[in-house]
């Protein structure tokens, strides 16, 4: 019994969490290393995109909300992350026509289109902020919990709860469904080849009858469809704030270069890599020990390797790690 | 630029004007640290919010009284911690040099790395929790050397290479925009510490009332020769005031006014001569044949090193000597504000914001990064006066009561990001070379 009950306190407090978390960070990771592939820069916008796209979905939300239109059991976001995604896309293409396309033309190095980046960043965070402003919103509605941890309890007669959220559940479903559908597309369409073709040699795919325009409006697309969804999944699993987002690009470009940047494979596995290492490194196992071992020797501290304020350290590590002994990423990506 | 502080200072106030100025300058300096890194060498730096945070955490290390209680109840622990990373580093660098490449040395490495890290936070903990039991409220970390703060200059250059030092050896090998988010996360991991280690910190509690360079506001009050000063200044204005009782109280007003922007004016000096200095410094090394090998490695690294030039070690130097400033500048910066808030070095004000100042003023010219500096910090601050009135001029027509009106007059603290970003993009799309661009002149 107690052995159950040492699994249960793991699947509530590290799996589920950590498995939502590197769904969201998996997201933004293959937003990050399609961009990089295909554009060829690291964007520091990344974040800030994010957050664009999650701003339109709120915006929605409130509106079907003083429609009186909603999911039921589900919260309404679902219902607007696809209006979200068109103003997401609609800003990005904006943004490419009068930002990058300028510096594409030039064939302009990438730390120039890295600071441009940055630039977009600036503009991008001043819009959602002038539009939304900086507080912290919560948009979710519908349902909260698929299970309850104490009707785990009463119903399984353990001692530990399992609770489970139903923006868990939405999460990890979305995120198996987008990106089964993405692989889909990148491996077995024409586009999707022709894309690959694009990233892996420039000339090459120009001579045999690519269109580079083509391929750009279509990576914007699938960048847009991504950045809103995670952004959106994020928000509604926390709380969305454009200040958190900004932050969250760092274990998203950490997630990307781990899985090998330009691999896109590698960012999705990449996501769950930051994300179980961070919560697995920072989780008290006292509780966990207490069920395991025999009582005489339970554990006296809290058996924590690293105290949850080294989170975000705890990914930032792991990248200089793997830059150091294996630049290309553990999946290999572009060799740097 | 200058005329736009004067304007500032008869339009707003001397007080608003003096400190805008000390931030320009203390901008400036980290700019031109900035500036050395990617001017010269072409290397990209986005770490400054790190090297920033170590400065400044040498002000309270210098400047603080040491906690002697603190001492005596975890000192020893802490010195033994401080001793087995010593030892670790030793043993590491040992068995690097002594045994070949292998999969059994990286292991044994990790092994020894991890190891080393649970032992000394297993042997570390009781110190640091006694440490930070010694009356929490006050103190709880084990204060510093109690020294002058303006020796942590020199301490937070020292601190800002060294850790530059490190960063150098781990990442100047990767290609430039991988070294910028390497830095950048590595500023984060520091920014971390410092947060979270309290009994060398502080961390979010914060050190407040750093000693000063500058004499402090209430002296001054009190002092007899400033008072004649003030009344000196001021006796046209002065002397119009008939009645004796009033014009004391106008004397004691401007006397207390006079304080502060007296005291700003010592900070100002000071600032002023560390950029003077470091401005000599640099121009001297631009135009010295160590000046002439770094613009060759920047525009050619390849042919470089055939010419002989160690790129490596020059690119390692440069990195070091940049971030040595940026740590000047951090310690600066503590001492102005005579406090240390970990929670406030955000990378969006520290490292983001420099680059643009870079970026903007001119990179590879050491006036260009002033000029930066000034301009860019003074329309940060004076961004939202600007679009206030630029709002309330557009909508004049528009009732008070209007939604949009008061929501745009409510956000008008973002309208500095907008106009950062514009500014970055149009300097980049159409002075790629920024406002000062780079001259060199070969004599």
């Amino acid at each position: 019994m107690d052995f159950v009950n040492a699994i249960i306190l793991l699947l509530n407090y590290i799996f589920i969490p950590a498995l939502t978390y590197g769904s969201q960070l998996a997201l933004g990771a293959i937003f990050v290393t399609l961009i990089y592939g295909i554009l060829r820069f690291a964007n520091f916008a990344t974040g800030d995109m994010m957050s664009f796209g999650t701003m339109a979905t709120i915006l929605f939300t409130w509106y079907f909300q003083s429609l009186g239109v909603s999911l039921g059991v589900l919260p309404t976001a679902l219902l607007a992350i696809p209006f979200g995604i068109i103003f997401m896309i609609l800003y990005m293409l904006l943004i490419d026509k009068f930002v990058f396309k300028y510096y594409r033309h030039q064939k302009s190095p990438p730390v120039q289109f890295a600071m441009v980046s940055i630039g977009v960043m600036f503009v991008t965070q001043a819009v959602v902020r002038i539009i939304i402003g900086p507080a912290d919103r919560r948009f979710f509605d519908g349902e909260k919990f698929i299970i309850k941890a104490r009707e785990f309890k009463e119903m399984t007669g353990l001692n530990e709860g399992l609770a489970l959220k139903s923006t868990q559940v939405i999460t990890i479903f979305v995120t198996i469904v987008l990106v089964s559908l993405l692989f889909w597309f990148l491996n077995r369409t024409k586009t999707g080849k022709s894309m690959k073709a694009y990233s892996d040699n420039e000339d090459l795919a120009l001579l045999s009858g690519i269109d580079p325009k083509k391929i750009v409006l279509v990576t914007w697309i699938i960048a847009g469809i991504l950045a809103t969804i995670g952004g959106a999944l994020y928000g509604l699993d926390k709380s969305f704030k454009p200040f958190t987002y900004f932050n969250n690009m760092l274990p998203i470009f950490a997630a990307a270069i781990v899985g090998g940047i330009g691999n896109p494979f590698g960012a999705f596995l990449g996501g769950y890599v930051i994300a179980f290492s961070e919560i697995l490194l920072t989780y008290a196992y006292k509780k966990f020990f207490m069920y395991v071992l025999p009582a005489s020797m339970e554990p006296e501290g809290l058996v924590q390797l690293l105290s949850t304020d080294y989170k975000f350290a705890v990914s930032f590590s792991i990248l200089v790690i793997v830059l150091l002994y294996r630049p290309s990423g553990i999946f290999k990506g572009k060799v740097l | 630029m200058m005329v736009l502080i004067l304007l500032v200072g008869i339009f707003q106030s001397w007080n608003i004007a003096l400190s805008i100025f000390n931030l320009c300058l203390i901008s400036a300096v980290m700019t031109m640290g900035a500036n050395i890194q990617w001017g010269y060498a072409g290397l990209i730096n986005f770490g400054i919010m790190g090297y920033t945070a170590l400065g400044g955490l040498a002000a309270v290390l210098i400047s603080v009284d040491p906690v002697q209680e603190a001492w005596r109840a975890g000192g020893f622990d802490i010195l033994m911690a401080l001793w087995l990373i010593v030892v670790m580093v030793l043993v590491i660098r040992f068995i690097l040099k002594r045994f070949e490449k292998s999969k059994i040395r990286t292991y044994s490495i990790a092994a020894i790395i991890i190891s080393g890290i649970l032992l000394i936070r297993f042997s570390a903990e009781p110190g640091i929790e006694a440490i930070e039991a010694v009356d929490p409220a006050k103190t709880g970390f084990l204060g510093g050397f109690g020294l002058p703060i303006v020796f942590s200059w020199i301490v937070g250059a020292l601190f800002a290479g060294g850790l530059a030092f490190i960063v150098g050896k781990v990442a100047l090998g990767l290609r430039a925009d991988y070294l910028a988010i390497a830095t950048l996360l590595i500023s984060e991991i520091v920014i971390a510490i410092i947060k979270h280690e309290d009994w060398l910190t502080r961390g979010v509690k914060n050190v407040i009332g750093l000693k000063r360079p500058a004499p402090y506001e209430v002296d001054l009050q009190t002092t007899d020769w400033f008072i004649k000063l003030v009344e000196k200044f001021n006796s046209g204005k002065l002397s119009v005031i008939e009645n004796l009782a009033d014009r004391q109280a106008a004397l004691n007003q401007l006397v207390i006014e006079g304080s502060s922007v007296f005291v700003k004016l010592c900070y100002s000096g000071l600032f002023l001569v560390v950029v003077i200095i470091l401005l000599i410094l640099t121009q001297k090394a631009l135009y010295s044949p160590w000046g002439r090998m770094m613009r060759a490695i920047r525009d050619n690294e390849e042919a470089a090193n055939a010419m002989g030039k160690n790129v490596v070690k020059q690119h390692l130097l440069i990195f070091i000597l940049g971030s040595a400033i940026v740590g000047i500048a951090g310690a600066m910066l503590v001492t102005q504000d005579g406090l240390f808030t970990p929670g406030s070095y955000r990378p969006m004000r520290y490292t983001f914001l420099i680059w643009v100042m870079v970026i903007v003023g001119g990179s590879g010219n050491n006036f260009g990064a002033i000029l930066g500096g000034f301009v860019v910090w003074f329309l940060w601050i004076e961004a939202a006066p600007i679009s206030l009135f630029l709002i309330n001029f557009f909508t004049a027509g528009i009732p008070e009561t209007n939604a949009l009106k008061a929501h745009l007059i409510e956000s008008v603290p973002y309208f500095r990001f907008l106009l950062m970003g514009l500014g970055l993009l149009f300097i980049m799309r159409y002075r790629p070379k920024g406002i000062l661009p780079e001259k060199i002149e070969i004599k």
